[in-house]
């Protein structure tokens, strides 16, 4: 799972410093290829253009989740494993669940201490990659039957994925057991 | 009330301020590899067949770092340039799945075969739902 750019003090330097390595790639290019640089930044300008509205639409979702939802509730509803219901709440908290993956890791470290089961764990994770907040860029890109094949598909393969990781563990000797 | 309010106003814009580099420099960068090698990218390496294709998304996915919305913003542009949609899947897909640079912390936290045996499941399963999606298009027309 990947919400790797936000973590820490070190990772937004390194977003700046990756902003600036491109910036200073564009300023060579730009010396020997000035042409090659204006129609580049004119494409950029144009991206732009279609990009900052979704990104709009995408803070607001990204605050409306920040403010109304708090990680103790997928804690409370994921306590429970029992049958159906753990997996629905595997994926609906996978699903909710937003921001860096480390201290959703911490929490599943604390759950799977309390008895929660590793399959769960691996499908709360699978369903962090249906990013409610980010739906708007997704279709923007890829258009809307595009979209809800894959939400299908990813949710599918989260319930797969805990499937597998159940399977493994159950043959594996107890020694070895995840 | 105000202050939750605030706490999640300021954590919004933090997430905001960390993404937005990232965003604009994969922006950048792209809007100049797709004016460097505007045929060469769908005519070399992507294009031989689908599962090569997905193989090869699912791959770059799996190693490349940072927010899902750039994964988003470089798979739409990747498209645009004539990449196609298996690779494209795959990498969107392998990238807010598979967690090269999480490995660690994940392994540290909830066990490293636990880990390991999850991350190569996805990279599988990326691979997989990029097949299965772009066919299910094609079948729903």
């Amino acid at each position: 799972m990947k919400d790797k750019s936000q973590k820490s003090k070190k990772k937004v330097s390194g977003g700046w410093i990756f902003l600036a390595i491109v910036l200073l790639i564009y300023g060579v290019i730009a010396l020997l290829y000035s042409e090659l640089a204006l129609q580049a930044l004119t494409s950029f300008v144009q991206l732009l253009y279609k990009v900052l509205p979704v990104l709009l639409i995408v803070f607001i979702l990204i605050f409306s989740i920040n403010f109304l939802l708090e990680p103790a509730w997928v804690k409370k509803y994921l306590g429970s494993h029992s049958g159906i219901t753990g997996w629905l709440t595997a994926i609906v908290g996978g699903v909710l669940s937003t921001g860096p993956i480390y201290p959703w890791y911490a929490l599943l470290k604390e759950l799977n201490e309390k008895g929660m089961k590793k399959s769960l764990i691996a499908v709360f994770l699978y369903s962090r990659a249906v990013k409610l907040p980010l739906l708007p860029l997704l279709v923007h890109y890829f258009g809307i039957a595009y979209t809800v094949v894959l939400i299908c598909y990813l949710i599918t393969f989260s319930i797969v994925s805990g499937i597998t990781i159940e399977q493994i563990d159950s043959r594996l000797s107890n020694t070895d057991k995840f | 009330m105000r202050n939750k309010l605030k706490h999640s106003a300021t954590k919004t814009l933090q997430t905001f301020i960390n993404i937005l580099p990232v965003v604009f420099g994969m922006l950048l960068l792209t809007s100049l590899v797709v004016k460097l090698f505007p045929s060469n990218i769908s005519a070399g390496l992507f294009g031989q067949n689908s599962f090569f294709d997905a193989l090869l998304g699912a791959t770059f996915g799996g190693i490349a770092a940072g927010h899902p919305l750039v994964s988003y913003v470089l798979g739409g542009e990747l498209l645009t340039s004539g990449v196609s949609l298996f690779a494209v899947t795959a990498l969107i897909v392998s990238w807010v799945t598979v967690g090269m640079v999480q490995l660690p912390a994940e392994a540290l936290m909830l066990g490293k075969r636990f880990a390991i045996y999850r991350n190569i499941l996805c990279y599988l399963f990326s691979i997989v739902i990029a097949l299965l999606t772009v066919y299910t298009l094609h079948l729903i027309g």
